[in-house]
């Protein structure tokens, strides 16, 4: 209204969605239009992927007016709104693990030759949309053989095939490295100045003051207003989404203490030459009780394999591990589990939520394996646990009984590490345990990291977000090409050191 | 109400009331139950009668399922089981003599339960396809029970052995009692330990179970096992009340009346949430239903055309975008009530 604008392609008015008795989004309004980059921001449930999905008819909203082009829209699904240019990434990658990555590219836009699929025509293709992506992969590998952050990558380019007006990205950042972001930031750019509209949702308060040029608050399922970002200063920002005003860069400050180590203490995992074939070259890596190791490398660079090797997730075909001195062979993440070693894994659709189950079963799901089935957990003690973890890390709905589907990405993060935490470990892997979880959530959750590591607790903690990594860990394991090429004191680690290292500069 | 309407038990339980009425209808004495030298007689009680070796081994089916898995193979078993247990009775000096028929009766359960370990062995081991892994014991099986028979039916005259399938026990069924006394066993089992929710996590997501420290090549393999040993159970029923072991025609189709029991009770064939409860109703679904067809005098030619389409009816009334529908129909007119009564035109709304 301030200046000159077009006409939005996408208008909202009054949406609202039930999930009876949920009321997940109520009265929100939307306007996208062309040439923006149109930031869509709340806390975790806050209602995004809701609206969203409301917009490409995943949900029928019980109330409200979706005009697209300033005719009233309502989609059949997410292939109708592709049909009519309005493309979405959804916050859980969904794509097919068994075909090629040019295959899911180019899907449903297939070039075709006499009635049949003109295949290189197809790879050629694909492999131009991946290099605008900055992606260097294979487009005749198959999707399932790569990392969870290329396979978000794949999806980003496969929505930007064909012709779209409207692009949709639900957190396409949220496992992401600085590089890649860049990258994908380049493309929306060019895409925003050809006049397509992109909605973006991210939880990186950088990111969006990067790159967005308006900005859309929700708040518990309502509407806080729309703001042009150049004129929101990120505190109030930040007031908007939570209700209350909070410092974000000082609460997130949590100084990383750390207990002396004595002299010649055990370690509590010692690993030697521990590798595996197309996975990670033999690494030695020392953990210590109430110490933060942080793992810091690029995408592809070996971090969530090493965590796997140290878990138990993958097994590994050379080296030796210890714990606590004793020599172990870590089989399977059972056997790992036995000796106190838990892993959250960075896949959080795939190998993290047993969808169909509840909070509460979600919750105890380890705990419970570990004791086998014979010996189920007294109801009483489910409870409490259940409620104590609900409460400490504020999953909302704050509902034992709730169906984990039924929550949004960030409580579902949330349900995950409460099943970690349950179990007590001795050592814990995080990969990405901040993975889509909102400011606020992430301070608190860093805080516990380092509370826990105070308490004696061992963590590593994989994160693409570097000064993450930096602000909390004690010592920082550098890795590069799938092969650990540094070790650095956390306090005395600067970012430029980490990132030169990580790059392949510096000492090797 | 709505409550009622929404429990998952509903449409199952309304499908065998229809089913009751329609016999009661066409039979007026139909529910009639009388007592005849202490037992109990009438439809009803043969309806449980019938029961019972489906109830046993869709109890299998049901666990089996819950694993994303299905078990082809339970119908071979029931004539292997049958085959085995008749051929000892056999060839015994007598086959009345109460250690023969133990034996018999244990050398049948511990045979089907070996045949159920090496499905369990294929799935959970060898990772081989369920349907495929399962359908190599469905072929042989019934050759191996042909070999057992030396490709006769077996007939045999064992008082206590026939007690199993013909007999009563404090006036009820002996078959009956069997199967619905294993069947409360296994559901309070797996209901009151972890079982249930450790098999459902197997069901949804293998790999974050795998991950959780679920062993879950064991309680895939054991309820492979447990669908051997339920459907050699219910073979023994079904070889007691013929006292003939016919190795082609013993159990013939049994495992697709079991996966319409399951199916009918609303568990998913998808794996995951099963629903014990369920597929005991669904197994007196199937049973009445078979009932009905010889109650109505529904022609044998059109019996498989009237059985699919009750399946069809009940199965659609399950299926979650069905249920989306009709709720949705249902709730239109209250809407309104709903919208923000600020907002000066909401334009229509319609759900589903
Ligand atoms: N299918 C559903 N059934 C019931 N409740 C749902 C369903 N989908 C979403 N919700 C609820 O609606 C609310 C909004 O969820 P939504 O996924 O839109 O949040 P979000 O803003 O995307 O959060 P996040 O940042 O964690 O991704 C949450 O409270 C969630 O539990
Ligand atoms: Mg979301």
């Amino acid at each position: 209204m301030t200046q000159q604008t077009p006409p939005p392609v996408v208008e909202m008015t009054g949406v609202t969605v039930e999930f009876p008795p949920v009321t997940a989004l109520d009265g929100v309004d939307l306007h996208l239009r062309p040439g923006e980059i149109h930031a869509l921001m709340g806390e975790n449930g806050a209602g995004k992927s809701t609206l969203i999905k409301a917009l490409t008819g995943v949900y029928s909203p019980t109330a409200g007016t979706i005009l697209v082009d300033g005719a009233e829209h309502r989609f059949s699904g997410p292939a109708d709104a592709r049909a009519h240019g309005i493309s979405t990434v959804y916050q859980e990658v969904n794509l097919c693990e068994n075909l090629t990555v040019a295959e899911n590219i180019m899907l449903g836009a297939e070039p075709r030759v006499l009635g049949g699929l003109n295949w290189r025509a197809m790879r050629r293709q694909a492999a131009a949309h991946l290099r605008r992506m900055g992606l260097d992969i294979d487009p005749a590998s198959s999707l399932g053989s790569h990392s969870l952050a290329v396979q978000q990558l794949v999806a980003i380019c496969r929505a930007t095939v064909g012709d779209c007006k409207v692009l949709i990205l639900d957190e396409p950042t949220s496992s992401l490295d600085a590089d890649e972001v860049a990258h994908l930031f380049a493309v929306m750019r060019s895409l925003r100045d050809e006049g397509v509209a992109i909605l973006f949702v991210s939880h990186f308060l950088d990111q969006v003051y990067e790159v967005s040029d308006r900005m859309t608050v929700l708040r518990n399922g309502g509407l806080v207003g729309e703001f042009v970002t150049a004129d929101l200063p990120a505190a109030e920002l930040v007031q908007h989404m939570i209700g209350r005003s909070m410092d974000v860069l000082e609460a997130a400050e949590e100084a990383a203490e750390r207990a002396e180590r004595p002299a010649g203490a055990t370690p509590l995992l010692q690993v030697v030459g521990l590798g595996r074939k197309g996975s990670v070259q033999p690494f030695d890596l020392d953990l210590y009780e109430g110490e933060v190791v942080g793992l810091a490398g690029l995408l592809g660079s070996g971090r969530t394999e090493l965590a796997r090797l140290l878990t138990g997730a993958d097994r590994a075909d050379v080296g030796q591990a210890r714990v606590s001195g004793r020599p172990t062979r870590l089989r399977n993440p059972r056997v790992a589990m036995g000796h106190g070693i838990a892993y959250t894994s960075e896949d959080r659709k795939g190998e993290g939520v047993v969808d169909g189950l509840t909070v509460r079963e979600n919750i105890v799901l380890a705990l419970q394996a570990e004791r086998g089935w014979m010996r189920p957990l007294p109801r009483r003690q489910v409870d409490e646990l259940v409620a104590g973890y609900i409460e400490r890390l504020g999953i909302r709905p704050a509902d034992p009984e709730a169906l984990l589907r039924n929550l949004s990405g960030g409580n579902q993060q949330k349900v995950l590490l409460a099943r970690w935490l349950a179990t007590a470990p001795r050592l814990l892997v995080l990969d990405e345990p901040t993975r889509g979880i909102d400011v606020g959530a992430k301070a608190e959750i860093q805080k516990l990291v380092a509370e826990l590591a105070a308490d004696g607790m061992s963590v590593v903690f994989i994160s693409a977000e570097l000064e993450e990594v930096l602000r909390i860990s004690h010592r920082i394991a550098v890795l590069r090409d799938r092969r650990k090429v540094a070790e650095i004191d956390g306090d005395g680690a600067s970012m430029d050191r980490v990132v030169d290292l990580i790059a392949g500069g510096g000492a090797a | 109400m709505r409550d009622v309407l929404r429990h998952h038990l509903f449409w199952p339980v309304a499908a065998l009331v229809a089913l009751l009425v329609a016999n009661t209808v066409a039979r007026p004495g139909f529910l009639a139950v009388t007592v005849r030298d202490g037992h109990l007689f009438g439809a009803p009680v043969d309806i449980l009668r019938t029961t019972a070796p489906l109830l046993l081994v869709a109890l299998g089916m049901t666990l089996v399922i819950a694993t994303r898995g299905i078990d082809l193979s339970v119908g071979a078993v029931v004539a292997v089981s049958g085959a085995v247990a008749l051929s000892h009775l056999a060839s015994a000096p007598d086959p009345a003599a109460p250690g023969t028929v133990l034996t018999a009766i244990g050398l049948a359960l511990a045979l089907c339960l070996v045949l159920g370990v090496w499905n369990g062995f294929l799935v959970s081991v060898l990772g081989i396809q369920p349907i495929i892994a399962t359908l190599i014991l469905m072929t042989a099986g019934r050759g191996v029970a042909m070999l057992i028979t030396g490709g006769m039916i077996t007939t045999v005259n064992s008082a206590p052995f026939k007690v199993l399938g013909s007999g009563f026990w404090l006036g009820l069924p002996t078959a009956a009692v069997l199967a619905f006394g294993v069947f409360a066993v296994v559901a309070y089992v797996v209901r009151r330990t972890a079982l249930g929710m450790l098999l459902e996590a197997t069901g949804i997501n293998p790999a974050a179970s795998r991950l959780s420290g679920v062993r879950s090549r064991t309680l895939t393999w054991t309820v492979y096992a447990a669908s051997g040993l339920f459907a050699g159970l219910a073979g023994l029923l079904i070889s007691a009340d013929t006292m003939a072991a016919d190795a082609n025609n013993a159990g013939l189709f049994i495992e697709l009346d079991a996966i319409l029991a399951v199916v009918i009770g609303g568990t998913a064939l998808s794996g995951g949430k099963f629903n014990l409860s369920g597929t005991l109703v669904g197994a007196l679904v199937i049973a009445t239903l078979e009932r009905t067809v010889t109650v109505l005098g529904i022609s044998p030619l059109v019996t498989p055309l009237f059985m699919a389409l009750v399946v069809i009816a009940v199965t659609l009334l399950q299926s979650p975008r069905m249920r989306e529908r009709l709720t949705a129909v249902r709730r239109r007119p209250t809407t309104g009530a709903q919208r923000p009564a600020a907002r000066p035109d909401p334009t229509e709304v319609t759900a589903g």
